[in-house]
């Protein structure tokens, strides 16, 4: 028997975010970029309660010291590496990015990011398509950036990816969730994990994306670049457990009338 | 190009390459993992893609490093 305390800390029975096999028990995942400082990158991650974080592959600067690479900073043993294809514009580079990161030797997952537009930096899906088959065939697990889109996250299920990830709004920008409806739709239709990534601001962000149902939320700027990321970061795990919970407790349906919480008889003459 | 016996770098063995988009000689015989060692990086952080070929790390040391080969040496940064 489970007391209230448990249900509310345990999520009415909520099990672990499983993806592509793996689970996780933080349906929070973030990036590693952009921190002022590395000391304050992995105090954030681990206030934050994430267990995948993602990283980037860039060249290696060979007039600095190779203090910048990020596993001088962060335990590959304490954190699950998700390497991204960010910065990529074709499927090509996005296959080339992702091999390269696989043959860092951790894993065979890769965040898939095709971008279209330099201006809004939203995906090219049809790019993204092609890779991921390209590299569902070569065995990685593929995580894969979409846009809000119903037909393309059906197109990369189908693919093969273990997870679809569409965006709350543009990479950066802080909007938080401006379609909601299409991704619970994106969710109600899809059986892999639906991770929304990019777009969240602040911790109602999280909360509310997390309200729709989706399994998870990736996010790296609202944290890296708060005033404080440390308790920003403790406040994105909060926001995400608290629209987890609501979305499994079930919310009251919406009313345009107000209706008393108070009894109406036994007033007074 | 044309060779010619008056150019000094294939006089004096050294063999030219393009190492993250930067000329750079080296010894005739390098391998790989001597490049690495040159360039002062561990190797089991960085991945090395030449002429687009992913190089495995336990190759390093057998891989010698070719006159005009292109090289890419890659790493994990902050990204997300």
């Amino acid at each position: 028997m489970t007391t209230s305390t448990e249900r509310a800390g345990s999520g009415l029975d909520d099990g672990p975010l499983t993806i592509g096999g793996r689970d996780f028990e933080s349906r929070l995942i973030v990036g590693t970029g952009k921190y002022p400082d590395n000391e304050t990158m992995v105090e954030a991650i681990r206030a934050s309660g994430s267990e995948m974080v993602t990283v980037a592959v860039r060249r290696v600067d060979l007039d600095r010291s190779s203090e910048e690479g990020i596993l001088h900073h962060l335990d590959p043993d304490e954190f699950f590496l998700l390497a991204n294809t960010a910065g990529c514009y074709t499927a090509e580079d996005a296959v080339r990015y992702a091999r390269l990161a696989r043959a860092a030797g951790f894993n065979e997952w890769i965040k898939l990011e095709v971008i279209g537009d330099e201006k809004t930096l939203l995906p090219d899906v049809q790019a993204t398509l092609e890779a991921a088959r390209i590299l569902v065939d070569e065995g990685f697990k593929v995580m894969a950036y979409t846009n809000d889109d119903l037909v393309a996250a059906l197109r990369l299920e189908d693919a093969g990816c273990v997870s679809v990830m569409p965006l709350a709004s543009p990479i950066g920008s802080g909007l938080g969730l401006v379609n909601p409806y299409y991704i619970r739709e994106i969710k109600d239709r899809l059986e892999v994990p639906v991770i929304v990534d990019a777009g969240v601001g602040t911790a109602s962000d999280a909360c509310a994306t997390m309200e729709q149902g989706v399994d998870g939320v990736l996010m790296n700027t609202a944290i890296a670049a708060a005033d404080e990321p440390v308790s920003m970061a403790r406040a994105m795990r909060l926001g995400v457990q608290a629209g987890r919970l609501a979305y499994l407790a079930g919310r009251m349906p919406r009313r345009e009338i107000a209706v008393p919480s108070s009894p109406v008889g036994g007033m007074l003459d | 190009m044309t060779e010619t016996t008056t150019n000094p770098t294939r006089d004096t063995g050294r063999i030219n390459l393009t190492v993250n988009g930067e000329e750079r000689k080296v010894e005739r015989g390098t391998t790989v993992a001597g490049l690495l060692e040159e360039l002062d990086l561990e190797p089991r952080t960085v991945v090395v893609e030449r002429n687009r070929e992913i190089i495995p790390r336990d190759d390093y040391g057998e891989v010698t490093l070719r006159d005009d080969d292109t090289l890419e040496l890659v790493h994990f940064v902050g990204g997300g």
